[in-house]
């Protein structure tokens, strides 16, 4: 009797012990997966025009060649005025933005405020019905005449209707005493939101404010559209631009090339570009991801 | 005021309209400045969300930038015609939904998967390893997917190839070839997506009661009957909500996912042309603000009706998480 629970006791402790390893594979397995593309382009960033050629995009170099690096550092102009370009919209673009949304999601909150449920379907329904891109364009372009200007980048995406209406949770999460005594005292609905509710919800506003800041550092759909002046690119427009521009490049470079003149090292330059563009993103990720994830959970209880 | 009232009802009188002036202040006081705080996002909508609306209305009509909105000739359904009896209708359509319906089957049950194996290893140092490995993707612009993964199938240098010349195969002419790209897509929407998505289901499985588990490992039940009896029952609701969610959402497409990784080739049109790359394909490239205003306006009420649908059956399921 006791042999038999012994040995279903060590049958269930390797079994166990089976499962781990295999868990941890997979998932290894998968987290390789999602790193793999960024290291290829690290890598292929790394190497020469001629290594490319021969052994294709690279997981590990081969040859390790900084010149792409150098290459793009002669004339750095183009890449500091992008991300000049997308650190001012994405800083001045969130702050507006979620000054306004949270004030919207704060008057929102408010019981006694009389017009919040029309409001709120009024923000909610923009979620549900819109009038596509065509509208929007003509709006844009022929009577607002935004075109080429950096208000196009900020101003259209300073409100998202979601995002109020999950601002809206924090504040009403708020001890509504608290909010009912700083009244009594005399305090203005101003210095309530300013010095009572922002404070008290700064970990959602975060969090939110995250969102919205990579929202506006990854956007390149609304230069696409509406900006055609180069230093008004941002860098997520530059490197969709260098996409296509590199490739005619390319094409040039393949009819003339035995000519063995200097070669500008095209493959690699655009991979350097990339690495340069998501780099301090990829920095920064290590310190806020813990917010966004945060913000995700969030959204899946109260959402 | 007459001489024989005076006695009587000045006093009353009095208070009535101070009554109805300390209550104007009082509405004045709850409702003015919150009021003003909802007054940005308001106008902001109104201009950016609802005037496009009304902008629907040229798609009925004849537009040319000269004439302008108003001044521009009625046409009543003639760009609708135009547009379904085209090949196009029918295609943009079809791939608008397929790709969805594939998007969100494999979406929920890789985030699904990836969830219950993440469940099993919470708290250590590995589980923020893999965590922080699987999220990145989602911080990552199309514009550098759509790169990532030109690295993988260029014809010439793409790793893909290079493995298939080392097979002794021979090399795929990838953005030549529609076929391959529903699969490609799909692995790419993957790789962006599930992280993200398995974060919401671990959110749940962590709200789980640990007394359920406990329970059932008194009376000596397996880790798979754990998860096949608790966890995933305890999930249904949630699975269910994004599957209405994402019907609702079944006529729009990612544009940027759609639009930056297959290139924008012709040759893959076939399989990757949706809703709205079309849309802003007749907008932008082809100027004909007819045929793209009806596409949109096609995919803006088609989709409008199956947001609705969805919200009405998530509703009868779970009020709490329906949308209205």
């Amino acid at each position: 009797m006791t042999t038999i629970r012994a040995r279903s006791n060590q049958w269930y402790i390797f079994i166990n012990f089976v499962s781990k390893v295999l868990i941890n594979l997979v998932l290894l397995a998968i987290s390789l997966a999602c790193l793999l593309p960024f290291l290829v382009i690290v890598s292929a960033s790394l190497t020469n025009e001629e290594a490319i050629g021969k052994y294709g995009y690279p997981i590990i170099p081969k040859v390790i060649d900084p010149l792409a690096y150098k290459f793009i550092f002669a004339d750095p102009s183009r890449i500091i005025r992008a991300y000049s370009v997308s650190s001012l919209v994405t800083i001045t673009g969130a702050s507006i933005g979620m000054l306004f949304m949270s004030m919207a999601a704060y008057a929102l909150s408010r019981r006694q405020f009389a017009l919040r449920q029309p409001i709120a379907f009024y923000i909610f329904f923009t979620m549900l019905f819109n009038g596509g891109l065509v509208p929007s364009y003509i709006l844009i372009t022929q009577y607002l005449k935004l075109q080429n200007t950096i208000w196009v980048l900020i101003i259209p995406g300073l409100i998202n209707g979601w995002h109020i209406l999950i601002l809206r949770t924090f504040f009403q999460d708020l001890p509504s005493e608290l909010l009912d005594a700083a009244k009594i005292d005399g305090a203005s609905e101003w210095r309530i939101f300013f010095q009572i509710a922002i404070p008290l919800t700064t970990p959602g506003l975060a969090t939110i404010g995250l969102f919205t800041m990579l929202r506006y550092w990854n956007d390149w759909y609304t230069a696409l559209l509406y900006i055609d002046k180069d230093v008004l690119y941002p860098i997520q427009y530059l490197l969709y631009t260098m996409m296509r521009s590199i490739e005619w490049l390319q094409m040039g470079q393949q009819a003339n090339v035995m000519e063995e003149s200097v070669r500008v090292p095209i493959l690699p330059a655009r991979m350097a570009m990339t690495v340069l563009a998501i780099g301090p993103m990829a920095f920064g990720y290590l310190f806020v991801q813990k917010y966004f994830i945060r913000g995700i959970r969030l959204g899946a209880i109260k959402g | 005021m007459n001489g024989e009232t005076t006695t009587t009802l000045p006093r009353p009188q009095v208070s009535v309209w101070q009554r109805r002036w300390g209550r104007l202040r009082r509405i004045y006081r709850n409702n003015f400045v919150p009021f003003i705080m909802s007054l940005p996002c308001v106008l902001h909508l109104f201009i950016f969300a609802y005037l496009p609306m009304f902008g629907i209305i040229i798609a009925f009509k004849d537009y040319r930038f000269d004439k302008g909105i108003l001044g521009s000739k009625w046409v009543g359904f003639y760009n609708f015609k135009y547009l379904f009896s085209s090949a196009t209708a029918p295609r943009i359509t079809r791939n608008t939904i397929v790709m969805n319906l594939i998007f969100m089957s494999t979406g929920i049950l890789a985030s699904l998967t990836v969830a219950l194996l993440m469940n099993e290893v919470q708290g250590t140092l590995r589980a923020r390893f893999y965590q922080s490995a699987m999220f990145l993707p989602y911080f990552i612009s199309y514009v550098i997917v759509g790169i990532f993964v030109f690295a993988f199938l260029s014809v010439e240098n793409g790793i893909i190839n290079h493995w298939l010349a080392k097979l002794g195969k021979d090399p795929i002419a990838w953005y030549n070839e529609p076929k391959y790209w529903p699969g490609i897509l799909t692995l790419v929407n993957l790789w962006k997506g599930t992280g993200y998505g398995s974060i919401l289901y671990l959110a749940v499985m962590l709200g789980i009661d640990p007394e359920y588990y406990e329970a059932a490992k008194i009376d000596g039940a397996s880790k798979w009957q754990q998860i096949w009896y608790i966890t995933l029952p305890m999930l249904v609701p949630i699975i269910i909500i994004q599957v209405l969610l994402s019907l609702g959402g079944m006529f729009r497409a990612n544009f940027a996912l759609f639009f930056n990784v297959p290139q924008d080739r012709s040759a893959l049109y076939p399989t990757t042309d949706v809703i709205d790359t079309f849309v802003y394909r007749a907008l932008i490239r082809l100027n004909d603000i007819g045929m793209a205003s009806a596409a949109s306006v096609y995919q803006s009420v088609v989709g409008f009706v199956l947001v609705v649908l969805a919200n009405w059956a998530v509703r009868k399921i779970d009020p709490d998480r329906s949308l209205f």
